[in-house]
């Protein structure tokens, strides 16, 4: 079984409150679920929408073709209607009389009667739940979560209305569940929280925003301090005096406000100084698309910073992925005295995903701080050379007799300002030197599918799950394509990609940009040679029948 | 405990006021006997912010423009660290201007030394925003065409609890105001006049001189109203001093944990303490 609905509507009509029942109802009745948002830049007004899905498998993507469309207003109809499955329902409010095969509902008459037009998105979730035959009793656990007092009791009378709308049609078997559901943001800010980060500071832009507020919501209970800083200019080199002090720091932002961060990126270079960064993504130039999704900083972050210095950067996969990648970023952060940055993508910030509960014992913290150091000098050498080219470091005021100092001149071991030749051709490849051990860390893309596949998909981040779905289905039907998707993106990784694409016949690149930006990458350090290119920059996240039409389209040639 | 601030070469010319600034500075952290390894300066990029490499104390030389953002940083990672940031005109009122509007109004325990030579030093003597309207430079040829920063009626405007003048050539003075503002609970701002022998010819030691006076012993710096009054004088009479004073909440104490708990950089990390916060999502 695999059902999807999509509900739609105006911006501040409540179809998040639908969603959010809906997805909590279903997960805890023991099935997976995804939910896929889309948003318009509005708080008011516009057209939203969003899917359920939901399956007895897991469920990595959404949907193209829907099951139900339930519309809170009577354009969500025209918008998807092309969307609906053949034999699919469309449950509409009587309100908007449109057509004698829709189930209209008298939503609002109802609302009405109860006295409250805000508790339309319960009525209509007490239809839906009836029609799938979700057990009224989860229901009622996930009102009492949702809303409270006089609300509640509102709440509770609308779904008990709601519920006696509709027939069960569809009977959703109550299963044991043990999943959690989280959205990428949410599991990344976890990753954080559980590697112990102390201080956040950042700017709000979407898509980056919910990581910090949901910090924010913690930050009593766990003692991290969260802090709205003026600009992006001044997050960053906050974060880094933070690092320098011994917290663990992080900042982040979209694209627009990492563009303000790179002087100070740069600078974590030469300061060494230990930091993550998350990039958000979302499609530009400029302001671009502001609640939408793209992979096209990909080029900009990995270069991102005047100079050249070594940093790591990773593309998040999925909510899983986001979480253990991050508390791993901190670690490669401080085991290599390097800036690491988290890109993701809204797609990813936003999606709904059940999956296994986090192993948080799993999380490991290696802070690389010597407390104990005695030193080969009077002085102490902030910047000794090594072998490894990670100088030993020592917290400033942990110590006595010992002063830290950093600098963003060239300087030399001691951290004073030095522009000789010799110490400038020592310390470039003194940090230079450090990204040979980190590439020892590199983690090479998931592989997915056949074995040594004739058809090579290649991605980077979010596309995850629509690979996944589609290299699987594809699989089913005999085709010997398989994937490649990467997590660990700079330093980049080269093993599995010139083993796998050797062999195969085609190798083709998914993203979500225009110019390929992954493809010249490969090309870049591989020589391999892209096939076709399965491009998609409309600031929509592409799913798994997207992939899956495309790779036919470019098979039958 | 002995609080030897070892000192090492500097790259000023002769005669430039940072050294007398330099030395007031040392002087002052030895006699409130913060132990180098307790001491933190912030700078930014500039003459003035070269600081922390001709003074024994921990150091953080970061970018221009951006010597308060890691000061507080740094404090709020470790509030037993003495942090001071210093810099020059340019770098704190010009580049980094949205950063110290923001740092009056966060009140983090921090004491800020603006190094104010009224010029650009490093870079070879373009206007800086508190250069005088009209005076020539090596980039403005028919004289500066924007107003003067007013930078103590900024700050007091602000919000700022703690604003002062010193003056590179009354060093005496200027230990004291580095004590006071050190010691002082709260974003203390204190502009320091410095001569720039080289890059400017009009604000010269003796322009200077010929200018400041100290306060008068009954002026009352808890009075913003004369604090405004004062903040604004800056003819043929300039006053240096404590020009306002008065106890606010600091920024830290507005988080429990750090008002109450140990240092945040001593928070033994334990990534199981974050388990529970997974139930959210049952
Ligand atoms: C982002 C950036 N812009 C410009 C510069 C060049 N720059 C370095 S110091 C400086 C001005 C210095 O003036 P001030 O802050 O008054 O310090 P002073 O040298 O007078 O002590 C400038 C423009 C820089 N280093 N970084
Ligand atoms: S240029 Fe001016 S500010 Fe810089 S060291 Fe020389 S005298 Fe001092
Ligand atoms: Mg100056």
């Amino acid at each position: 079984m695999d059902y999807t609905i999509l509900i739609g509507g105006a911006a501040g009509q409540g179809i998040e409150t639908v969603v959010l029942l809906l997805e909590k109802t279903i997960k805890r009745s023991g099935y997976h679920v995804f939910t896929y948002k889309n948003y318009m830049s509005m708080v008011r007004g516009g057209h939203n929408f969003m899917q359920v899905r939901f399956s007895d498998k897991p469920v990595t993507t959404y949907s193209t073709k829907v099951d139900m469309i339930f519309a809170m207003t009577a354009e969500t109809v025209d918008f998807h209607m092309g969307n609906l499955k053949e034999g699919g329902l469309v449950v509409l409010d009587e309100e908007y009389h449109r057509d004698r095969d829709f189930m209209h509902l008298p939503l609002q008459k109802i609302a009405k009667e109860i006295g409250n037009q805000k508790v339309v998105p319960t009525i209509g979730f007490g239809a839906i739940g009836k029609y799938f035959g979700l057990d009224p009793e989860v229901a009622m656990d996930t009102l009492e979560e949702a809303f409270k007092d006089k609300v509640l009791q509102l709440n509770i009378e609308a779904f008990k209305k709601g519920y006696e709308l509709t027939q069960t049609e569809i009977e959703l078997e109550k299963k044991r569940d043990d999943k959690i559901i989280i959205n990428g943001n949410q599991a990344l800010a976890l990753g954080a929280i559980a590697a112990g980060v102390k201080y956040y500071c950042g700017y709000p832009m979407t898509p980056s925003t919910s990581v910090m507020s949901y910090i924010s919501a913690k930050s009593k209970e766990m003692g991290i301090v969260v802090d709205q800083i003026e600009d992006e200019v001044g997050a960053l080199n906050m974060a880094l005096g933070a690092s320098y002090a011994g917290t663990r720091a992080m900042t982040g932002s979209s694209g627009g406000g990492f563009s303000l961060m790179t002087e100070a990126l740069s600078l974590s270079g030469i300061l060494e100084q230990p930091v993550v960064v998350v990039n958000a993504q979302r499609p530009g130039p400029a302001t671009g698309l502001s609640t939408r999704t793209e992979q096209a900083d990909l080029r900009f972050v990995i270069h991102a910073g005047h100079g050249e210095f070594p940093k790591m950067v990773i593309a998040l996969r999925n909510p899983e992925d986001a979480f253990y990648q991050t508390a791993r970023a901190f670690n490669l952060a401080e085991k290599y005295q390097i800036p690491v940055i988290i890109m993701t993508e809204e797609y990813l910030t936003d999606y709904m995903m059940t999956m296994n509960p986090f192993d948080f014992s799993k999380v490991e913290i290696v802070r690389n701080v010597e407390a104990n150091y005695e030193g080969t000098s009077e002085r102490y050498k902030r910047y000794e050379y090594t072998e490894t080219g990670v100088s030993p470091r020592i917290l400033p005021g942990k110590k006595e007799g010992v002063e830290v100092l950093v600098d963003s001149h060239e300087h030399n071991e001691y951290g004073n300002i030095d522009e000789s030749i010799e110490t400038r051709n020592s310390m470039m490849k003194k940090r230079m030197q450090k990204l040979e051990g980190l590439k020892k860390e590199l983690m090479e893309p998931d592989q997915i599918g056949a074995e040594n596949p004739e058809i090579l998909l290649v991605g980077f981040g979010a596309t995850h799950g629509a690979l996944l779905d589609a290299v699987t289905r594809l699989n089913d039907d005999g085709l010997s394509v398989g994937a490649l998707v990467y997590g660990d993106i700079w330093p980049f990784p080269t093993d599995m990609i010139n083993k796998l694409g050797r062999d195969a016949k085609k190798i083709i690149t998914v993203e979500q940009n225009m110019t390929g930006q992954l493809e010249s990458l490969i090309l870049e350090k591989t020589r391999l040679e892209i096939s076709h290119r399965i491009l998609k920059y409309d600031g929509r996240a592409i799913n798994g029948d997207e992939i899956i039409s495309n790779l036919k389209s470019i098979l039958e040639g | 405990m002995t609080c030897e601030y070892n000192l090492y070469d500097p790259s000023w010319c002769p005669g430039c006021g940072n050294y007398m600034i330099r030395k007031a500075l040392k002087q002052a952290l030895e006699e409130l006997e913060i132990p180098p390894h307790m001491a933190v300066i912030v700078t930014g990029i500039g003459q003035a912010a070269k600081m922390p490499h001709y003074i024994g104390a921990n150091g953080f030389n970061g970018l221009h423009g951006r010597a308060l953002p890691p000061a507080i940083g740094i404090k709020l990672s470790n509030k037993e660290l003495t942090v001071i940031a210093e810099s020059g005109d340019g770098d704190t009122y010009g580049e980094g201007g949205n950063h110290f509007i923001h740092t009056i109004r966060r009140n983090v325990n921090i004491a800020h030394f603006v190094h104010d030579n009224q010029i650009y030093g490093l870079t070879k003597g373009q206007g800086s925003p508190t250069t005088a309207m009209g005076q020539v430079t090596t980039l403005q040829f028919d004289g500066v065409k924007v107003e003067p920063v007013k930078p103590l009626a900024l700050s007091l405007t602000m919000g700022a609890g703690f604003v002062a003048r010193g003056f590179s050539g009354d060093i005496p003075q200027l230990v004291e105001l580095m004590k006071e503002a050190i010691q002082y609970k709260g974003y203390a701002h204190l502009d320091i006049f410095q001569p720039c022998v080289v890059w400017n010819k009009v604000n010269t030691f003796q322009w200077y001189k010929d200018r400041v006076y100290k306060l008068p012993d009954d002026y009352d710096y808890t009075d913003f109203n004369a604090a405004y009054e004062k903040s604004l004088e800056f003819g043929d009479k300039i006053p240096t001093g404590i020009l306002y004073k008065v106890e606010k909440e600091i920024y830290e104490d507005r988080f429990q944990f750090i008002k109450e708990g140990p240092p945040l950089v001593d928070a033994v990390l334990n990534p199981m303490d974050a388990e529970k916060l997974m139930k959210d999502f049952y």
